[in-house]
């Protein structure tokens, strides 16, 4: 498992289906766009105005500001081209992007009215705890984290599938699949199915049913690894490498 | 058409100790950072902002709103999301800052309803969570909502591609984010544009933030577009 974020972008990116309305979250889930399989149409929300994100830029574009600033110089006003980019044509982590044709911009209040009013099919969120009713907390750590909810908890309200893109673990071995979260709750009983580098789970009666493992895993180690109830599907898949 | 155009040293005016300031952007894209720039030079503090986010300043772009922050002329903030800007977290943990975090959707909605003239509405976001605290709440078709109020501002700054001088304004791609919906919620409404046409250049249909929303319109300089 070389690249464990490249493996669980991977594994998220057949569970989008041809004809999806999607938004993609920050980290693990933007690189989803990276697998996408090909002559499957979906079509990618940008919660800051986009419908048909094509993807970002070279990193070199915005690593330092003043690269950044001649970058917008040339890029700017009439000289435009959603192909190329464009100063004011960025993802909601503002990083230039470019469009597919087709694609449209629009204002804040449309963009939110698309996941909340459930005009959108699916998300892919990162998390940092899942219970096993649905529950999700990726927003706060009371005294240690403090960067605002953004648009997670509008999208989750409305959003008809949320997949959750994660390490089956915390940075400190802690579970993150369990019983009930302790950390404050992004939304309630929102996750379908949770996509993590060693497993696949997916949320049905209160439990966490395990759909696909990735090969080598065994199951006592998936056991010790979510401090919930799970079950084993009889119909175990393997999940793509 | 009234010529709604002045200088930035004239739109300065508006913006007072403890006054109430919404600013459009999301990060970098429709930022009025001129406008920013501008205010940042100026002594005026204990400003209660209302926007997206506090600025990004990762890459050091500090022409959007982290000038404000770095300069420590806010001392509240309704915002969303401040991941991009260290110096805000560390202001807001250390408690230098106030900040009120909000989730994107019912801010925006928010705005809307403040500048639509409606006194409220009810939504799911945030059932469950933090953000229904202190909140009444409604069950409506069977589905708990919770209500949310109004939000306006005594000043908005706003970032346009192209306006005329009667404000008529279009905005490119992302950049239109908060404008269309901030231009209706604030009491004096001062629009900055990259490129100021005569009254009659735009075509009616094209317009896409009509003029009758901005107060006054100020010519963005050209070093940091």
């Amino acid at each position: 498992m070389a690249n464990y974020r490249e493996t669980i972008a991977k594994n998220v990116a057949p569970l989008l289906k041809d004809g999806d309305f999607v938004n993609l979250g920050v980290g693990i889930p933007t690189l989803v766009g990276n697998f996408l399989p090909e002559g499957v149409d979906i079509i990618l929300h940008g919660e800051n105005g986009s419908a048909g994100i094509r993807g970002r830029l070279a990193e070199n574009v915005y690593e330092d500001a003043g690269t950044f600033l001649e970058w917008e110089r040339t890029h700017k006003g009439e000289m435009t081209d959603y192909t190329v980019g464009h100063k004011d044509l960025l993802d909601a982590g503002s990083r230039p992007i470019t469009l597919v044709p087709g694609a449209c911009n629009f204002d804040i209040v449309t963009s939110f009215t698309m996941p909340r009013g459930g005009h959108l099919d699916k998300t892919v969120l990162g998390a940092m705890q899942v219970a096993q009713n649905g529950d999700l907390a990726n927003w706060l750590v009371p005294g240690q984290m403090a960067t605002g909810m953004g648009g997670a908890m509008d999208i989750l309200a409305g959003t008809k599938t949320v997949i959750i893109a994660t390490t089956l673990t915390a940075k400190n071995g802690r579970p993150k699949l369990l019983r009930e979260c302790t950390l404050p709750l992004t939304a309630v009983r929102c996750v379908s199915t949770v996509v993590t580098e060693k497993c696949i789970a997916e949320i049905r009666d209160e439990k966490f049913h395990i759909v696909s493992m990735y090969p080598g895993i065994t199951e006592e180690e998936i056991r010790e690894a979510i401090d919930a109830d799970i079950i084993f599907d009889d119909n175990m898949q393997i999940m793509v490498e | 058409m009234k010529n709604k155009v002045i200088t930035i040293d004239k739109a300065m005016t508006f913006v007072k100790d403890g006054c109430s300031l919404m600013m459009t952007g999301f990060g970098q894209s429709g930022s009025p950072r001129h406008l920013i720039r501008a205010l940042s030079k100026t002594d005026v503090k204990n400003l209660h902002t209302i926007s997206d986010d506090l600025g990004v300043a990762e890459h050091g772009f500090d022409q959007t709103i982290s000038a404000l922050v770095n300069n420590k002329q806010i001392s509240k903030a309704e915002c969303c999301f401040i991941g991009q800007n260290p110096e805000a977290s560390r202001q807001y943990i250390e408690g230098s800052l106030d900040i009120d975090f909000i989730p994107m959707g019912t801010f925006a909605e928010r705005i809307r309803a403040g500048g639509a003239g409606i006194g409220g509405f009810y939504t799911k976001t945030g059932i469950g969570t933090l953000v229904e605290e202190g909140k009444e709440t409604k069950v409506i078709n069977g589905e708990k909502y919770l209500l949310e109020l109004p939000l306006r501002a005594d000043v908005a700054f706003l970032h346009a591609y192209k306006a005329d001088r009667a404000g008529n304004a279009i905005f490119k791609y992302t950049a239109r984010n908060y404008n269309t919906v901030m231009a209706t919620a604030a009491d004096t409404v001062i629009l900055e544009a990259e490129q100021i046409v005569e009254i009659g250049d735009i075509e009616p249909d094209e317009v896409q933030l009509p003029g009758v929303f901005v107060d006054y319109v100020v010519e963005a300089e050209e070093d940091i577009l």
